[in-house]
């Protein structure tokens, strides 16, 4: 297997190159549906370094997605994946984690399905603090359907449905994840591959509801309607105006044209998980066995991990 | 430890004894949001689930409450939720995905009157068509009816066994009034059977997903973990799970989903006949319309008329084959149902005009007057003599 090849001249067909990810991926399903420019694969690939440096396999993790160009991304995964309706990702992810605690179930979707149609089922999980790392893929606008106003489009973008550029105040996705009750939020976006990788460690090693933004270029639709370039220009927009500030007040996230944007890890703060929560105070209180699998639960096999102590973010 | 299988002679009402059956079938997962007069299937499954190792879960909405059943499907438990007219709209996005799927799980709706809000805490059977066609796009249905809280166990449990047998989700079509009434339950752990989830047939590698066996349906399902790896989607897709979005990957796989209800009929259909042999005049009805109904049937042997009942424990699939083989020896059918007449729109079609058909229409809030069935077939038989 091939791992590194040099840039081939335009046109060029590389062959007998893999990607050195490549079983965490379902190879018989690429290429990919994504656009050129796209943030959607430097995220996903993050996604199974951070798989590999924690010593996941395929029999510890699920993915789990809704509807959207994110949405594919369990698709690609070659782990148990399941690709739900719209939205709903997260409430289907809350039953197989419920029913399976011994292994890690990570929601990966997008800003119109997991903050519009499933903004209800975030705000609950992260409340109950259902053992889940969801990682969203913020490129502020519906990508599939054509590039239609989002709820994290800016004010003043424009989007297919909004013509003369969007008026609708955006969710500022860290504080809403925070103040729901997240135990870890974090942002980055598709530039700082190796971070957004940490943090995604981070995320999926913490027990409880975990939440990871990843603000990605989408010059196809968000970028094109509003002159920012190809995928690269966004990324160097993000060189410019990125701040790395860890245990910054998510409050002060929010995310402007032209303006600083925030990054870091803005919570890390440990409480009793869903499950741990009904153990202690139902189970062990009422003297009722418990069932076999949280018997095993939060021993994920972690051999590689270089996450977590749990202590609050400085 | 409280036991799983609640032995010996209760007095439970129809919700309560639908949490019951789903412990005895062996639900480890409740997902759930309250809703009259669905809410004390939640409340005693809530306080029954802790006590055997099962996990209850009160969601954010009917929505949510179907999809994380759907989930801990996947995870490898049999889960189960519940509900009631506006919350039964609710579900009908990831019922289709249950459906398309092939998701094993039960879905009880102890029905309402409608539409809207309609009447919360007063019965209807409005829902028996949307229970068919609810969701988007084509699919088959299994739906079970029962008629009393004894019911309400026994096929809850059936529920249970059908979902594990056809790889789907299973409908429980109960009512307000089965639902809330108190009758003496008799659970009999030996007279109880369970059908276990199909392990996959093949190793990891070898195995196909959606490969379907003789019986349309497809050979085993691995949870999340087993190391099989597999692709689950809304997508049309193919054996392997995978999405393949053309012609004649629907055209393999939307059949097969109702194929495999029709391919498996005979072992799924369930009716029960009550004086039949000799009867002029037969009623085809459901649920608690089939206890106004039994009312009627009396009051017409009373008077001579020679009436006889059909009781559909499944009304979905419909049991057409049952009626075309009598509708030439009767002079007609009757069918009460809580409705404007959904069910009987199925009578017809399998009749076919080769015996009268009359509606016994009722919108709902209360049960049917026997009387009123009673003077249905009284017209009947005047038409047929």
């Amino acid at each position: 297997m091939l791992t590194k090849a040099k840039p081939a001249p335009a046109g060029e067909v590389l062959e007998n190159v893999s990607h050195p990810m490549e079983r965490f991926l379902r190879a018989d399903r690429l290429p990919h549906i994504w656009c050129s420019g796209c943030g959607l694969g430097t995220v996903l690939s993050c996604f199974t370094y951070a798989l590999d440096d924690l010593g996941l396999t395929d029999a510890d993790v699920g993915v789990v997605s809704g509807i959207g160009c994110t949405g594919r991304a369990a698709g690609y995964l070659n782990l148990d994946s399941y690709h739900t309706t719209h939205g709903r990702a997260i409430p289907f992810a809350t039953g197989l984690a419920v029913a399976r605690p011994d292994k890690k179930v990570v929601v990966i979707s997008g800003d119109g399905d997991l903050f519009a149609i499933g903004g209800n089922h975030f705000i609950h999980a992260a409340r109950r603090n259902v053992d889940m790392t969801v990682i969203c893929v913020n490129n502020f606008n519906y990508g599939m359907t054509g590039g239609q106003v989002g709820p994290t489009t800016p004010i003043g973008s424009r989007a297919t449905t909004a013509p003369y550029g969007n008026y609708e105040n955006p969710f500022n996705l860290p504080y809403l994840a925070a103040s729901s009750g997240a135990v870890y939020v974090a942002r980055w976006t598709s530039l700082h591959a190796r971070r957004l990788k940490e943090a995604m460690i981070e995320a999926i090693t913490m027990p409880g509801f975990t939440f990871v933004e990843a603000v990605c270029p989408c010059p196809t639709n968000y970028g094109r309607r509003n002159r920012l370039g190809e995928g690269l220009d966004e990324l160097k927009y993000y060189a410019e105006k990125s701040v790395i500030k860890h245990g910054a007040d998510p409050a002060d996230a929010d995310l402007l044209p032209g303006n600083d944007v925030l990054v870091g890890r803005f919570i890390q703060k440990e409480r009793p998980t869903f499950l741990q929560a009904y153990e202690h105070q139902i189970l062990d209180k009422q003297h009722f066995v418990k069932p076999q699998a949280m018997q095993n639960q939060n021993h994920v096999r972690l051999s590689g991990a270089t996450a977590t102590d749990g202590k609050a973010a400085s | 430890m409280a036991e799983r299988i609640l032995a010996g002679t209760h007095f439970l009402n129809g919700d309560e004894a639908c949490a019951e059956g789903a412990l005895a079938a062996g639900c480890d997962l409740f997902a759930g949001y309250p809703i009259t007069p669905q809410s004390e299937i939640a409340e005693r499954i809530s306080r029954r689930l802790p006590q055997v190792g099962g996990v209850f879960i009160q969601m954010e909405d009917e929505i949510s409450s179907i999809a994380a059943t759907l989930g801990g499907a996947w995870g490898g438990k049999k889960a189960m939720t519940a509900t009631s007219g506006p919350g039964f709209s609710l579900m009908m996005e990831n019922l289709g995905l249950g459906m398309m799927t092939e998701t094993p799980c039960v879905l009880i709706n102890i029905q309402r009157g409608g539409p809207s809000t309609g009447l919360p805490t007063l019965v209807a059977q409005g829902d028996m068509m949307q229970a068919r066609w609810g969701s988007h796009g084509d699919y088959g249905v299994v739906a079970l009816v029962p008629s009393s809280p004894q019911e309400a166990f026994e096929l809850t449990v059936r529920a249970f066994n059908l979902s594990e047998m056809l790889r789907m989700p299973i409908l429980v079509m109960a009512d307000e009034v089965v639902g809330h009434m108190f009758e003496r339950v008799v659970i009999d752990p030996e007279s109880i059977e369970i059908v276990e989830r199909k392990a996959p047939n093949k190793p990891p590698g070898e195995f196909l997903l959606y490969e379907p066996g003789e019986d349309l349906v497809p050979q085993g399902m691995p949870a999340l973990g087993d190391g099989y790896r597999v692709h689950v989607t809304g997508l049309t897709h193919d054996e392997r799970g995978y999405p393949v979005l053309n012609e004649e990957t629907q055209g393999k796989l939307i059949p097969r989903l109702r194929n495999k209800i029709t391919h498996n009929i005979e072992a799924i259909v369930d009716v029960e006949e009550t004086e039949i042999d000799d009867a002029e005049i037969v009623i085809v009805t459901y649920g608690i319309s089939a206890r106004s109904s039994l009312g009627a049937l009396r009051l017409a042997r009373e008077k001579g008329l020679k009436v006889g009942m059909l009781r559909l424990r499944t009304v979905w699939p419909f049991p057409a084959d049952v009626l075309q083989e009598k509708a030439d020896r009767v002079a007609g059918f009757v069918v009460p149902e809580l409705n404007l007449g959904q069910i009987v729109l199925e009578v017809e079609r399998a009749v076919c005009g080769r015996a009268a058909v009359k509606s016994v229409p009722h919108a709902g809030g209360e049960i049917h007057d026997p009387g009123t069935i009673l003077a249905a077939i009284e017209e009947v038989f005047a038409h047929a003599h």
